[in-house]
């Protein structure tokens, strides 16, 4: 570890404070549906929209409404991925004459997109025509991350609201988030990507005659644009196969900051943007800190377990200085990969300018463990929010009776209504990672799609569901995830992450919405402060690593010491 | 009850049937209502299974898995032996009520509308609503009713403790008594109100013995996290199995119930029924029943008390607090004249200026009866006094006695009008005197505050609860009370829908209301309120209205339950949190243990404690697990000590000792039973 390499990421974070303060003051008025000069330009066009689909904008759903008109948004999405993938061979834009995807894969590939995970089981540029990269998979970029920040909106809404029946309207949330925040923030950062260097052409290839004189033939396309919602909206799917490692994807430290900034502005911006909802900025402030921490940690052990590099590739005389770089492109170096690991990983983005794979096995722990407990510090667009609050619901609740009263937060209280939805939600990511990981090293064909054995082999599948499960969408790459297994089961358990978490945390917003906000006092369970900060991670922490301890033991921690021991398998 | 023995915590009356209730407990139909402890029975009977097909085969040693299956067990029946010791104490409070009711015989008249006709005896069972019935002194009133004729000293001992009688009259708020109580003097016609067995006695033992119970909103909502993580936990090792057998480790089932039971949470599964039953305890021994769990809940949940001014802020009856002279007359002269026209003044009010006037002067005055001539207060001259030979002294309203003696409102002396107006401005009762129609001067009568509820109220601001006084006081007296007692906020000249409609208001803020009230009028009131707590001496209406009785009729209470009411939240939340906590270290024990063959090297420096092998290990933290629980009830059944202080002071607290407190201790704990177990060659 270096000063330099510390200063980086410090400058990093600090940008993205700064800009994410500014921001969530039009989050928030994003949120409350404020006139503004956005909205005036805004309006207009969202009108069309409304009118096109009938959509009466002054009119709020229930909660039960809310969720049925996202998951009718997320069917239609599904259906016309999946259609697009299954016919580009017919379609136009496809000049490198791409063949239809196959069924598994589309499935999983539509599945991927439409839950903001973008999990890859193909290469972009040898899989996909520029129509389905352009109309498909960059639209849901755009849809998925609109639609995950609506669903946080709702959530914030019933915090924020005492006595109502409605947490908003769907439609005006996604079409509002889409136009007002995503869109144009995306046309600044393509631009800015493209003057960095990022090509965007809607030409297939070039070709080029390399030193050898052997003719190469170099894809290219519509990047830039696809990047700048990759990382704005956490989707993570790029548009080459090796990601932002890709130099065209990511070519230089430049781009490598602003990709980083940009994946973990919004969902930064929506914490506190959700402290000025209710009313209270400190509320915001005390998750963010926790998030923070729980973030910063994370880099600093990847980092330290990176510089610390590999004994058996010192042993082997190795000059240990350079720390790990396997995997990792020498251009970003070991500080910024740490970051760009970690931050991908705590966001659920899932690009990567490093290969996880690669990582050593405590470097590996890291993102691992941030994609098991769901990528929510500070999470996806929307996504983190929603799943932090519904951490911090279970936690108010244990510590809240600690102070003798019924627990409250916000104002609202937690009765058993509330914590059976919240434990539904949770109870999905043990259910979907641990079952479908068991059910794979169990199945000769999930061991089949193993390049290694040994604990490296269970991590790589359990950092797939995990993966899968989260919305994240990065991979431990020696895994080979294009079977039918792995496209079908994967595909399963990013649904089941999306909907079977987000349905339950909907209903637990509609019943909330419903109830008396009570005023605070002196007695009330204090939710901002170090203390309330300090309790949060205990709560994250402990509430994570007892779930998944016994298999992390058993993958990077037994990793970690067979290493230590000069063991490899 | 008070004033009846307490019994201790763990009374051997209580202990003896309490393990045979733990044994009956383990049906697993009574289990499943706490799904913690069902899932830890039912791995428990799998164990054993394991235990006799080794014992019989003789392949693996039993030791192990006996073992196991025995601290298993133990778990479930400690358990069940905190509801049990729990229960067992409302069960011998309840015994004590029963005697009281039995075998009653009543005097039933055949015509309930002539009250001078013949009467039967009857049973008291039974009577229906609406029978009337003579009770004589001596005689048990056979059920709860309304005397509707008559007046009689009750002893209500029975319900109450208290063997200091009370009055029961016909009509106002006095006329309901209670079934099992004892008339000793004069008699009383009485309207039953409530059929046999549903009489208040009768169902203050059920709420007692606890065969009503009904998880109560926090307790439900706590057993869904509780069965959450027991889910999660299940999920855990379950899916571990096929992990450890790809990792190349077979793992046996015993091992992997072991791991499960020491991860789901067992200590409070355990104790939070034992929990929710020991804190409905501490409000009767207080001395206060509870209509429902959920009542205490929400006494912790109060962010407002209504409290009558009377009774509870000041002593009730305005006493002299200092004499003013006008000018030309001495203090004591004026002492001297308002104690001789109070001689006869057998009010409260008069008695304090015989009393102030004695202790401040040192006069003592005895009259000729014969010669003294008394005048009584009258609504209409609204003063008194008493007329000796050659003086005649009165006492009584401003108007009244410079009326009395000749002198127009204006004439009056500057600074006897000046007293008045400080003594009306202070929210005390000025009382002119005048000797011969000559004015004296003017006796301060105060509303005197408790003196230690001051202090009280500055508690209740630090646990965030609002005090409201309400008084049917003028609003300039009130303030003047309610800036001397220290509360927040005070409803003047306060009629019942006054009460009602500020209860209204702030449940609409969002804030739970409690209040205290007796009367039939406060009836809507006390419904309306999340906890309203009825006195033993009101109405039939009032106690039906509340959700809480206090048998001592003491109004200051309402501060004590909602202690209580904290008190039970805090014990549950505590233990939880501790509970969780628990299970870092028993990972840390466990996990090494289970990957000892496979991984010796490499998992064995997760064995922080140094447990002596893998067997001991796993047998330690199984063994921890359920020797905590046994060491818990204590806490269980006492509960978390509570102090009057800020939300984040008292968090910072619980979560130091119970969080912190939760991981470290069985690393200590754990450790102590392996050097034990390793020790006694157990594994």
């Amino acid at each position: 570890m270096t000063f330099v390499g510390w200063s980086q990421i410090a400058i990093v974070l600090a940008l993205v404070l700064a800009a994410a303060v500014p921001l969530s003051r039009l989050v928030a008025r994003i949120y409350a549906g404020e006139d503004d000069v956005l909205a005036r330009v805004a309006l207009p066009v969202e009108r069309v929209f409304y009118r096109l689909a009938g959509v009466e904008e002054a009119r709020e759903q229930s909660w039960l409404a809310y969720a049925m008109a996202m998951l009718a948004f997320s069917i239609v999405g599904f259906l016309s991925l999946y259609a697009l993938q299954r016919l580009q061979a017919y379609l136009p834009l496809n000049p490198q004459k791409f063949d239809n995807v196959p069924s598994d894969l589309a499935f999983n590939t539509s599945i991927s997109f439409i839950t903001n995970t973008n999990w890859q089981n193909y290469g972009g540029e040898t899989t996909m025509s520029h129509l389905t990269q352009m109309l498909g998979l960059t639209v849901h970029n755009f849809l998925s991350a609109a639609t995950g920040l609506a669903m946080a909106f709702a959530l914030v809404r019933a915090f924020a609201r005492s006595s109502a029946t409605t947490v908003g309207n769907f439609w005006v949330d996604v079409t509002r988030i889409t136009l007002r925040l995503l869109l144009p923030l995306s046309i600044v950062i393509a631009l800015v990507m493209v003057a960095l260097g990022v090509p965007q052409t809607l030409a297939g290839s070039v070709d080029a005659t390399t030193l050898e004189g052997i003719k190469q033939t170099i894809s290219i396309g519509p990047m830039a644009s696809q990047e700048a919602i990759k990382e704005l909206g956490t989707n993570g799917g790029g548009f080459m196969n090796a990601n932002s490692a890709h130099p065209f994807e990511n070519p230089n430290a430049w781009t490598d900051m602003l990709e980083i900034w940009a994946l973990l502005l919004i969902p930064v911006a929506s914490v506190i943007a959700f402290g000025r909802a209710v009313g209270d900025l400190r509320q915001g402030r005390a998750i963010l800190a926790t998030m923070a921490i729980l973030l910063i940690v994370g880099v600093g052990a990847v980092y330290w377990a990176e510089s610390a590099g590999n004994p058996i590739l010192a042993a082997l005389g190795l000059d240990p200085a350079g720390g790990n770089l396997e995997g990792k492109e020498l251009r970003f170096g070991d500080a910024m990969s740490a970051l760009f690991a970690t931050a991908t990983s705590s966001t659920s983005t899932g690009a990567v300018n490093t290969m996880h794979d690669s990582l050593t096995p405590l470097g590996g722990l890291v993102p691992m463990f941030n994609l098991l407990a769901g990528c929510i510090w500070p999470g996806g667009v929307g996504a983190g929010l929603y799943g932090f609050l519904v951490v911090v619901v279970i936690a108010v609740f244990v510590a809240g009776l600690m102070v003798g009263r019924t627990p409250e937060y916000l104002g609202k209280k937690i009765e058993s209504r509330e914590m059976k939805l919240a434990m539904f939600a949770v109870l999905i990511y043990p259910l979907s990672v641990l079952g479908f990981t068991a059910a794979s090293v169990m199945l000769q064909t999930g061991l089949d799609s193993l390049n290694n054995t040994g604990p490296h082999g269970l991590s790589e599948i359990l950092y797939a569901y995990a993966s899968a499960n989260a919305n994240n969408g990065s991979a431990f790459a020696g895994l080979n995830g294009d079977t039918p297994w792995f496209n079908t089961t994967l595909g399963i358990v990013m649904l089941a992450g999306r909907f079977a978490y987000v349905i339950p945390v909907l209903a637990l917003a509609g019943g909330l919405a419903a109830k008396k906000k009570a005023p605070p006092s002196a007695g009330t369970f204090p939710t901002t402060g170090p203390l309330f900060v300090g309790l949060l991670i205990g709560v994250v922490v402990i509430l994570y690593l007892l779930q998944y301890f016994p298999a992390l033991a058993l993958g990077p921690i037994v990793e970690h010491f067979l290493m230590l021991g000069g063991k490899t398998f | 009850m008070s004033k009846v023995k307490p019994r201790g915590l763990f009374d051997s009356k209580i202990l003896g049937p309490a393990a045979i209730d733990a044994l009956r407990k383990l049906d697993p139909r009574q289990l499943a209502r706490n799904p913690v402890i069902f899932v830890t029975e039912v791995v428990s009977l799998v164990v054993t299974g394991f235990f006799i097909r080794d014992c019989v085969t003789g392949e693996v040693s039993p030791l192990f898995s006996g073992q196991i299956a025995f601290w298993l067990w133990f778990t479930v029946l400690f358990a069940n032996f905190a509801e049990a010791v729990a229960e067992g104490r409302g069960k011998a409070q309840a015994e004590t009520l029963r005697r009281s009711r039995s075998d009653t015989r009543a005097k039933r008249y055949l015509d309930p509308a002539n009250l001078n006709g013949l009467y039967e005896g009857v049973n008291a069972l039974d009577l229906n609503v609406g029978d009337v019935v003579l009770v004589e002194a001596g005689e048990i009133i056979p059920g709860d009713g309304e005397i509707i004729e008559g007046l009689a000293s009750v002893n209500e001992a029975a319900i109450t403790g208290e063997s200091a009688p009370v009055i029961r009259e016909a009509g106002g708020d006095r006329s309901a008594v209670t079934g099992g109580t004892t008339v000793l003097s004069d008699g009383i016609k009485v309207r039953v109100t409530a059929a046999a067995g549903s009489s208040f006695l009768d169902r203050m033992i059920a709420l007692v013995e606890g065969a009503e119970r009904q998880k109560t909103p926090n307790e439900l909502a706590l057993s869904i996290l509780l069965s959450g993580l027991t889910l999660i936990f299940l999920i855990v090792c379950v899916s571990l199995w096929p992990l450890a057998s790809y990792s190349g480790t077979t793992l046996s089932v015993t091992v992997l119930i072991a791991l499960l039971v020491c991860l789901i949470p067992t200590t409070i599964g355990g104790l939070l029924s034992a929990i929710g039953i020991a804190g409905m305890d501490r409000l009767i021994r207080f001395n206060v029943i509870a209509t429902s769990g959920r009542a205490v809940e929400a006494a912790g949940d109060v962010d407002t008390l209504l409290l009558d001014k009377t009774g509870t802020i000041t002593f009730g009856n305005r006493m002299a607090d200092e004499f003013v002279a006008v000018a030309g007359v001495e203090e004591r002269a004026l002492a001297e004249a308002a104690l001789l026209s109070s001689l006869a003044d057998e009010t409260p009010e008069g008695r304090s200026i015989v009393a102030l006037a004695t202790s401040r002067y040192g006069l003592t005055m005895t009259v000729d009866p014969a010669k003294t001539k008394i005048v009584p207060f009258s609504a209409h001259t609204r003063l008194s006094g008493v007329d000796l030979p050659g003086r005649s002294l009165r006492k009584g309203a401003v108007d009244s006695i410079l009326r009395e003696a000749g002198l127009a409102k204006d004439k009056a002396p500057a600074e006897f009008t000046q007293a008045v107006e400080r003594i009306s401005r202070a929210g005390g009762t000025p009382l002119a005197v005048c000797d011969n129609q000559r004015l004296l001067g003017v006796i301060h009568l105060k509303d005197i505050v408790k003196p230690d509820i001051r202090p009280r109220f500055a508690e209740l601001r630090a646990m965030g609860i609002k005090t409201v006084m309400v008084t049917g006081d003028n609003p300039l007296t009130a303030a003047a009370i309610a800036s001397e007692a220290g509360v927040d906020d005070f409803l003047a000249q306060a009629t019942p829908e006054d009460k009602l409609a500020y209860i209204r208001k702030e449940q609409q803020g969002g804030r739970l209301i409690a209040m205290c009230g007796d009367g039939t009028n406060d009836a809507p009131a006390l419904a309306q309120a999340d906890v309203g707590v009825a006195m033993q001496t009101g109405t039939q209406a009032a106690r039906e209205a509340g959700n809480m009785v206090d048998l001592d009729s003491d109004p200051t209470k309402l501060i004590e339950i909602v202690g209580i009411g904290k008190q039970l939240l805090m014990t549950r939340g505590s233990l939880t949190t501790f509970s969780i906590a628990n299970d870092v270290a028993k990972y840390f024990a466990i996990i090494p243990a289970l990957f000892i063959a496979k991984y010796h090297d490499e998992l064995g420096a997760l064995n922080v404690m140094g447990l002596h092998s893998d067997k001991s290990a796993i047998l330690s933290a199984v063994i921890f697990n359920a020797l905590i629980i046994v060491a818990l009830i204590p806490l269980a059944l006492k509960g978390v000590a509570y102090r009057p202080v800020g939300a984040a002071a008292l968090l910072r607290r619980n979560l130091t000792i119970y969080g912190l407190g939760g991981i470290v201790a069985p690393f200590i704990g754990i450790k102590i039973i392996d050097v034990i177990v390793s020790v006694l060659h157990l594994a």
